[in-house]
């Protein structure tokens, strides 16, 4: 999905748990997220936190998409 | 570490007034499986039903397949840290009831419990349409949180198992395997011109569901370790998840690890078996990462010229196969992936979510998309009522008369990437 | 009994019409066989006939391709035909082009079963193997010869509705399709012949190799984040309560899309999880986990982003076929593109 989006001349920002997949399928601008099973917060903290938490992991993505890149790139 | 697996063959199952083995006929109570199941109040009903090969019988949704097993000489008891005392085992001896099972259904718990059929064309998928299986179907207490439910079940089936399994103590057994593998140095001493394998058993340990014990730990709470081949023989390893039904490893599978099997049978012959590497599935990269690095690191360190992999389900954990795979290669030791493949009903997708170049000999179980068409049953243990959000199957894929279409991957171990059945898939 | 019915596609060289020169030739019609045609008829025998061969030129094919097709397919209709044959293309990549297209036409529009052959680096190839059987053939029309007796068996095979049998023993060019079958030995012993194999240096083969995934290059960066129209999409599983499109819990063969008009975040109340993959407590209690509404709607607020789509796409990742995914992508992309959406935040647990 990622690929096709990128196809149609639409920056993509891949936020991904498993980075290793998103390199394979092939993905070019990708952000770590924090796990499978709450890959954007920490349920374990406060929701202002958890927040927090997402919040940094969106602006790091939008950061991304307004980055040039001639290659896939993990932004960590 | 020494065991002598005395095996019971089990041609038949009946009820009876007690539960006993005699002349090959497995004799069950079911009053007292019923009042064993019914001890934990999370469930408030059990009922027992049997299950013969040929039988117009299906079997749905099924939680969990357990070989009866007893341990009748040697430290410790069948399923240490969770049945029986926590206690090393895998010496000694324990009989086994061969050609039986018990198996746990009941209203779902999640979307991944499956299908087993006892005759039709969809039986020669999973290899307990052979087996004479005794059924458990459990009922939950109305409300009864699913992570409890799902503990419920696999409690319960282990219980029952473990009962039906005191019914082998004293029989004499049809044949008795010997099984031994030897402390490092010795066992490398003992054939020393043969190449030294190993395998690498991973264990699913994402969540909710997809769990898996050793000697009680959840195996997402251990870092990876070493084990004597023997020790799953006597339950070291139980199952607590149900990832897509056709590659969870149940525990019979566990009991009956055919890598483990295998690599014996060969034993001292053209290989030297050193020995099982245990690790787990992780639901975060660092995780992954360590686990892998860690069983690199051991594969060097036990001195391994070659080694097995399995995983348990697909997806994500297919990265932790890859990372092991790449890592343990690296570190100089020759691989051989088995694993099963999910490349779309058209079969024209790749089969893996991840790969690498290093991942070049795989030994394939077979693909679970395919649709195949299972006719109605005369009767149904347990129920069809999720059949259409199990995993496999879809909305509208079932009819009144309970037939139905869904993908291979609802019948339960049809594709088990442990290499326990003959199916394979090639390109066309 | 009534023969059974074939119709036959050949290119301007083939219908004797001539070579560069006749390659513009709008469609054409013949009755009975002709050309490479006469060969095939030998070989079927009298239970079938070729009843009409169909020609067109390669450049008028590829130049008016919609036309060309539609012109030939009114054509072929009308004899009702069990078959249809195009080519074989050798080595001629527009031929082989032409013959796949009218393949898949004729597939899709009569429902009848289709055959081809081609040289196997002619570009047709890679272009249709996943899609249609194609005889594997010699570059050059001296290989017509070998290619018949695979042509007539699989033909065969097609209109009796028999199982066709492995690349190798059929003829045809591999297509990469994942087929099972039952092998007289385990997996776990297979596993270690190779395992005893590879160690003592030997050669081993792998029952299925290592897949090469295409790559796109990456788009420029966005300008100016507090212009653009930003959508989120996800592969988590979130739908809204109850699921209304069954969406699989795995190995999905659809996507949704659900308005998010005048929410402030993902609240429980009216989306869930169904993925089938992940411990669902967490999201289940807390979709923005997955699908981060809230902060988004606080970046539009704050100007950091232009505007939020008011929809978000979502479907099952876990099991689901890259061939599925491309389908959703190459589907839902169309709206993003009418709707204006210049970034895509996709998120995957």
């Amino acid at each position: 999905m990622v690929k096709e989006v990128e196809r149609a001349g639409i920056p993509v920002v891949h936020i991904a748990t498993v980075v290793p997949i998103s390199l394979t399928i092939g993905a070019n601008r990708i952000v770590p997220a924090i796990g499978i099973p709450y890959p954007l917060g920490d349920p374990n903290l406060p929701e202002e936190k958890s927040k927090q938490i997402r919040r940094e992991l969106v602006e790091r993505a939008l950061k991304a998409l307004q980055t040039p890149v001639d290659e896939q790139t993990v932004f960590e | 570490m020494k065991l002598e697996l005395g095996k019971i063959y089990i041609h038949d199952v009946q009820f009876a007034d007690k539960t006993y083995v005699e002349n090959g006929t497995l004799f069950v109570c079911k009053e007292e499986i019923e009042k064993l199941v019914l001890e934990d109040d999370r469930l408030i009903s059990a009922r027992v039903e049997l299950a013969r090969p040929g039988e117009s019988v299906r079997i749905a949704p099924v939680k969990d397949v357990i070989e009866p097993r007893v341990k009748v000489d040697g430290p410790g008891a069948i399923f240490p840290g969770v049945i029986n005392k926590v206690k090393q085992v895998g010496e000694g001896r324990t009989h086994a009831l061969v050609g039986s099972t018990v198996i746990t259904c009941g209203r779902i718990v999640g979307f991944q419990e499956g299908v087993i059929d006892m005759s039709g064309p969809t039986a020669k998928y999973t290899p307990f349409s052979e087996t004479y299986n005794v059924c458990v179907v459990i009922e939950p207490k109305e409300g009864l949180e699913t992570h409890d439910y799902e503990a419920a079940g696999r409690m319960a089936g282990l219980k029952v198992a473990t009962y039906v399994g005191e019914a082998g103590r004293n029989v004499e057994p049809d044949e008795i395997v010997t099984y031994e593998t030897k402390p490092l140095l010795e066992q490398i001493a003992q054939y020393p011109d043969l190449p030294k394998i190993g395998y690498v058993h991973m264990l699913q340990s994402q969540g909710l569901l997809h769990d898996t014990f050793y000697y009680g730990v959840d195996a997402k709470k251990f870092i990876p370790t070493l084990m004597y081949p023997t020790e799953i023989m006597d339950g070291a390893i139980v199952s607590g998840n149900c990832v897509a039904p056709c590659d969870k490893v149940t525990t019979y599978h566990h009991l009956n690890n055919p890598v483990i099997e295998d690599l014996y049978k060969r034993h001292g012959k053209d290989l030297n078996f050193i020995g099982v590497i245990l690790t787990n599935e992780n639901v975060f990269l660092a995780d992954k990462e360590r686990c892998s690095d860690m069983v690199a690191k051991l594969a060097q360190f036990i001195g391994l010229d070659g080694l097995l992999i399995t995983e348990e389900g697909y997806g994500n954990p297919d990265t932790d196969l890859m990372m092991n795979c790449k890592k343990v290669t690296q570190a100089g030791t020759k691989v051989v992936i088995i694993t099963d493949e999910f490349p779309g009903r058209d079969g024209k997708s790749q089969s893996l979510a991840d790969a690498v170049p290093e991942a070049d000999t795989m030994v394939s179980c077979g693909q679970g998309n395919i649709i195949v068409h299972f006719p109605a049953m005369d009767h149904v243990i347990g129920t069809l009522d999720f059949v259409e959000t199990m995993i496999g199957g879809y909305e509208g894929c079932i009819k009144a008369d309970g037939s139905f279409d869904a993908e291979l991957q609802i019948i339960i171990a049809s594709t088990i990437a442990n290499g326990f059945n003959k199916l394979a898939a090639r390109t066309y | 009994m009534a023969k059974y019915k074939i119709v036959h596609y050949i290119n301007n060289f083939f219908a004797g019409a001539g070579g560069e020169e006749a390659a513009g030739m709008k469609p054409e019609l013949h009755e009975g066989a002709m050309g490479p045609g006469l060969a095939l008829k030998a070989a079927f025998g009298d239970d079938y006939e070729i009843v009409a061969t169909v020609v067109c030129g390669d450049n008028y094919f590829g130049e008016k391709t919609d036309a060309a097709k539609a012109e030939l397919l009114e054509m072929i209709k009308k004899y009702d035909p069990q078959l249809f044959i195009a080519g074989p293309a050798f080595n001629a990549g527009r031929y082989g082009v032409a013959c796949g297209t009218m393949c898949k036409a004729v597939e899709a529009e009569l429902g009848i079963p289709v055959l081809t052959g081609m040289y196997e680096e002619n570009p047709g190839v890679d272009m249709f193997k996943k899609d249609l059987i194609i005889v594997k053939t010699k570059n050059s029309a001296a290989g017509m010869k070998d290619a018949v007796p695979h042509i007539k068996t699989i033909g065969e095979k097609m209109v009796k509705g028999e199982e066709i049998l492995g690349p190798s023993i059929e003829g045809y060019i591999e297509r990469g399709i994942r087929v099972n079958y039952f092998h007289e030995k385990r997996g776990s012993e297979r596993g270690v012949d190779l395992l005893v194999k590879k160690c003592r240096g030997e050669a081993v083969e792998t029952e299925y190799p290592m897949p090469k995934f295409d790559r796109v290059p990456p788009n420029p960066p966005v300008a100016d984040m507090s212009k653009v129209k930003v959508a989120m999409i996800t592969s988590g599983g979130i739908v809204p309560q109850g699921n209304p499109d069954h969406i699989e819990s795995s190995s999905a063969t659809k996507y949704g899309v659900y308005s998010i008009e005048g929410m402030d975040r993902m609240d429980k109340k009216d989306f869930m999880t169904i993925h089938g993959g992940y411990d669902r407590a967490f999201v289940t209690e807390n979709p923005n986990l997955v699908v981060p509404l809230d902060v988004m709607r606080d970046l539009e607020r704050e100007g950091v982003i232009g505007e939020l789509a008011n929809y978000f796409i979502t479907t099952t990742g876990t099991g689901t076929s890259t061939g599925n995914a491309k389908g959703f992508g190459e589907d839902f992309v169309k709206k993003l593109k009418e709707d204006g959406v210049g970034a895509v935040v996709l998120t995957s647990t």
